[in-house]
């Protein structure tokens, strides 16, 4: 019954959708504020309808009714509470529903931020909440068409297949919520620019009025990646944080499109220049998103984690990639402004942000490429061709280095006016902090080129970052500054924080890419092994049983350095997936991480074994990764810094016209 | 600046920046694109050693040899071919004599393949696209002997305790 009722609460927030797009569409046409109210009704309750879906989905898989296909196929009794709700979105069609509902809530908000008052940019909201009704409406479309969550099986088989044991993790029951707030988030972005085009708005206007859900989409869009990155970091067990998969690459597109877009709506809304640029780049982020969705369901990129493979579906999403991407481009084309902005100087902040915006596209266009090349090469010669990290190492990093070495000075110079390069003099001790770091990581840690020349970029963000900062805070020394600090409005810690960020980041990634260590070691009971620079003695290997799963837990006693402590790595067997997983043991010591993984015993895949004796053997992988801590440190940075630049902006509407709708 | 100047400039940083990532991109792609190999097409195409690869097909039963320190041998075949592994680290879960697997890695001089990586393989019916598609060329391709991911529901049959 419960999953008759989330499908009719799905078809009525499919119908309210609908009427979202036609009510705002009249109300923005006809000025007409009444039609507004009406709109932002039916956006409203279309949230609430699909949140209702969603709910009756998640009773659904609390009961462990398996008479509703995704359920038999996601889930098992035994499995713990949390995963049962996680469960509700870790398949395809749940994960579309939650699609649905993030979508219609980002309707909802977009249509309540119009304010009250009749204005040009009421109307623009307006527009822009009726153009995401259309994109709800479609995604709703494909879900009862094409991906039914709530479909039945006859006969009800009496067990479930469990969800896949990989995604019962914590952090993958928060990451597709959050992957989604900001996958999501780039169609409202999309629709600001279309709504934008069909209204012909005055630049400045419409930059400041969707500038908000380009920060928004592109935080969440970082937090998403970074919870995945750490998944896959401690819960695949390969000891990375990044392959460079199809899956990954798929997210990371949108993110830089999108930072690219952050910051030449900076300029649009501040100078009015770039507003075409800004529309084609709001544009080929949500395209991006989408192409992404393709790419991940569809399976026609083989990837080491697609799940919920389709090709039917994956017609379906292309469709409405085409549908986007010629509907989005073939507006522009017809309503671009075409004028120029503003003139500038080359060595002025709109020049610098146009490089960084090249710098930010024409790496996503590599990304781009390297991601689709085994397609391309499958089509035209026919030969399997896989694109690995060292495609991505030597193209990417390379391009994106020229941006972040840019990035302190664009953030000092002044809008417009060439004013010489004595606004960049605070930036000489950036040299040095840079030559600092590069000497401190070749000497104090042997550091090859590729991990020094990183540091030396990290030290030359973070001085920049610093600058920046002391210079918001409007000190004539250090110490007044510092006094200062805490009068520094949000938005002005969004620059700062994203920047200095990035610099903790790069030093993390260049350090951990470069100095990683990896060895294998095979040990019997009592025995004892190097690897990672400490030494490993294995105590034993002890079974238990979790809820819905067998553990093989070694006992390990570490010695490394000075210190001995124990480490306990597991491997499982979940039985009703009937697939094994590894849970690695991780110690952090003095920022870099010792990383256990626990292998099968040695001989248990068949074939002969050759050694001097015949105990058991385990097989262990150790690795040490330096500075991996700062990769999600950096990254969580950067999302506060998006976070503050968004919440600044949402309290500046609201404080500066009172008279307007509270946000 | 006039603004056709500014212009003139902004298309000329363009097109250079274009250019050198176009540069580094297609150097970057001949050097590092590794393609797909089955045990026949090792022999069909002389594969040089030195040739970075990818390589897929069965572990042929009965050649698997593991040593106390990591080190691990086995073949790969796809029933008509077959081509020596060598490879140092942890073998991924269910990794089988029978089995379908890939490895990544780059041919050594004797002709046999040194691999650097193993693609781990998620659950029990899974079998990876690129072998199931070597096979069916070579003419091996039995369903039943792996049956690839979503070709069966995978929930059904539960063996639970």
């Amino acid at each position: 019954m419960i999953a008759e009722i989330g499908l009719l609460f799905a078809c009525a927030a499919f119908g309210l959708s609908i009427g979202q797009a036609l009510l705002l569409t009249q109300a923005a046409r006809k000025g007409d504020s009444a039609l507004l109210a009406s709109g932002r009704w039916a956006a409203g309750l279309a949230s609430i309808f699909a949140l209702l879906a969603l709910l009756a989905l998640i009773a659904a898989f609390l009961r462990s009714d398996f008479s509703l296909a995704i359920v038999a196929h996601n889930s098992h009794p035994n499995k713990p509470l949390i995963y049962k709700i996680a469960g509700a979105w870790g398949n395809h069609e749940g994960s579309m529903l939650l699609w649905c509902l993030v979508a219609c809530v980002y309707g909802f908000a977009s249509a309540s931020r119009a304010p009250k008052d009749g204005s040009d940019v009421a109307w623009l909201d307006a527009r822009a909440a009726a153009v995401q009704g259309v994109i709800s409406s479609l995604s709703f479309a494909y879900l009862l068409l094409a991906s039914n969550p709530f479909a039945r099986l006859d006969p009800a088989p009496l067990r479930g297949g469990d969800l896949n044991p990989l995604l019962q993790d914590p952090a993958l029951a928060l990451h597709p919520p959050i992957l989604y707030m900001g996958y999501v988030g780039m169609s409202v972005v999309y629709a600001y620019a279309i709504a934008g085009l069909w209204s012909r708005a005055e630049p400045k206007a419409w930059a400041k009025a969707a500038r908000p859900w380009a920060l928004a989409a592109w935080s969440f869009l970082t937090v998403g990646i970074t919870l995945g990155a750490y998944w896959a970091y401690y819960e695949l067990g390969w000891g990375g944080w990044w392959f460079w998969d199809p899956v990954e690459n798929a997210s990371f597109m949108p993110w830089l499109a999108g930072a690219a877009l952050i910051h030449s709506l900076l300029v649009t809304e501040r100078r009015g220049a770039f507003a075409d640029w800004s529309a084609i780049l709001a544009i080929a982020c949500f395209s991006l998103s989408l192409l992404g969705a393709f790419l991940v369901r569809s399976g026609v990129i083989t990837s080491v984690h697609a799940f919920a493979l389709d090709p039917e579906r994956g017609i379906w999403i292309l469709v409405l990639l085409g549908l986007a991407t010629f509907g989005g481009f073939g507006l522009f084309a017809w309503r671009a402004r075409g004028e120029p902005g503003e003139p500038f100087a080359m060595v002025s902040k709109e020049g610098f942000l146009l490089i960084n915006n090249l710098v930010l596209v024409v790496s996503c266009a590599t990304v781009l490429l390297g991601t689709l090349f085994p397609l391309i090469s499958e089509a035209v010669t026919g030969a399997t061709a896989s694109v690995g990290p060292p495609y991505f190492n030597a193209t990417f990093g390379p391009i994106l280095a020229l941006g972040l070495i840019l990035a302190p000075a664009g953030v000092l110079l002044s809008w417009r006016r060439q004013i010489g390069w004595t606004s960049l003099r605070p930036l000489l001790g950036g040299v040095a902090l840079a030559l600092i770091f590069a000497l401190a990581a070749i000497i104090g840690a042997s550091a090859p080129w590729l991990a020094a020349s990183c540091a030396a970029l990290a030290g030359w963000l973070l001085w920049g970052a610093g600058v920046d900062l002391h210079r918001r805070a409007g000190g004539k020394t250090f110490g007044e500054s510092l006094k200062n600090v805490r009068r520094v409005p949000l938005r002005g810690w969004a620059g700062v924080l994203a920047h200095a960020g990035l610099g903790v980041f790069t030093l993390g990634a260049g350090v951990e890419t470069a100095m990683r260590q990896e060895t294998t070691i095979a040990l019997a009971v009592g025995e004892t092994g190097a690897a990672g620079g400490a030494q490993f003695r294995l105590d034993g290997v002890e079974t238990s049983e979790g809820p819905n799963y067998y553990i093989d837990r070694a006992r390990l006693t570490v010695t490394d350095g000075g210190a001995t402590y124990a480490m306990a790595p597991e491997r499982r067997y979940y039985w009703a997936a009937r697939t094994p997983t590894t849970e690695v043991a991780i110690r952090d010591t003095f920022g870099s991480d010792l990383y256990v993984a626990f292998g099968e015993p040695v001989g248990a895949s068949g074939g002969k074994v050759e050694a001097a004796d015949d105990k058991p053997r385990w097989r262990f992988r150790v690795n040490r990764n330096p500075l991996i801590g700062y990769i999600f440190g950096g990254a969580a940075l950067i999302a506060l810094g998006g976070f503050c630049g968004l919440i600044g902006r949402l309290g500046r509407r609201t404080a500066g016209s009172p008279a307007k709708a509270p946000v | 600046m006039k603004k056709s100047n500014q212009r003139l400039i902004s298309i000329a940083v363009g097109l250079a920046a274009v250019g050198a990532a176009a540069a580094l991109t297609l150097n970057g792609l001949r050097d590092t694109v590794t393609y797909f190999y089955s045990p026949t097409d090792v022999y069909a195409k002389q594969v040089q050693p030195g040739t970075k690869a990818r390589l897929g097909g069965l572990v042929e039963a009965g050649s698997l040899v593991q040593k106390a320190d990591g080190a691990v041998m086995f073949n790969i075949t796809d029933n008509a071919q077959t081509v020596p592994v060598s490879y140092r680290g942890l073998l991924p879960d269910l990794f089988r004599e029978g089995q379908g697997v890939v490895s990544e890695g780059e041919f050594g001089p004797d002709g046999h393949f040194i691999a650097a990586r193993i693609l781990a393989k998620h659950d029990e019916t899974y079998m990876p696209k690129e072998v199931v598609d070597a096979l069916k060329k070579s003419g091996e391709w039995r369903p039943e002997g792996g049956v690839p991911k979503g070709a069966m529901p995978s929930a059904m049959p539960a063996s639970a305790p």
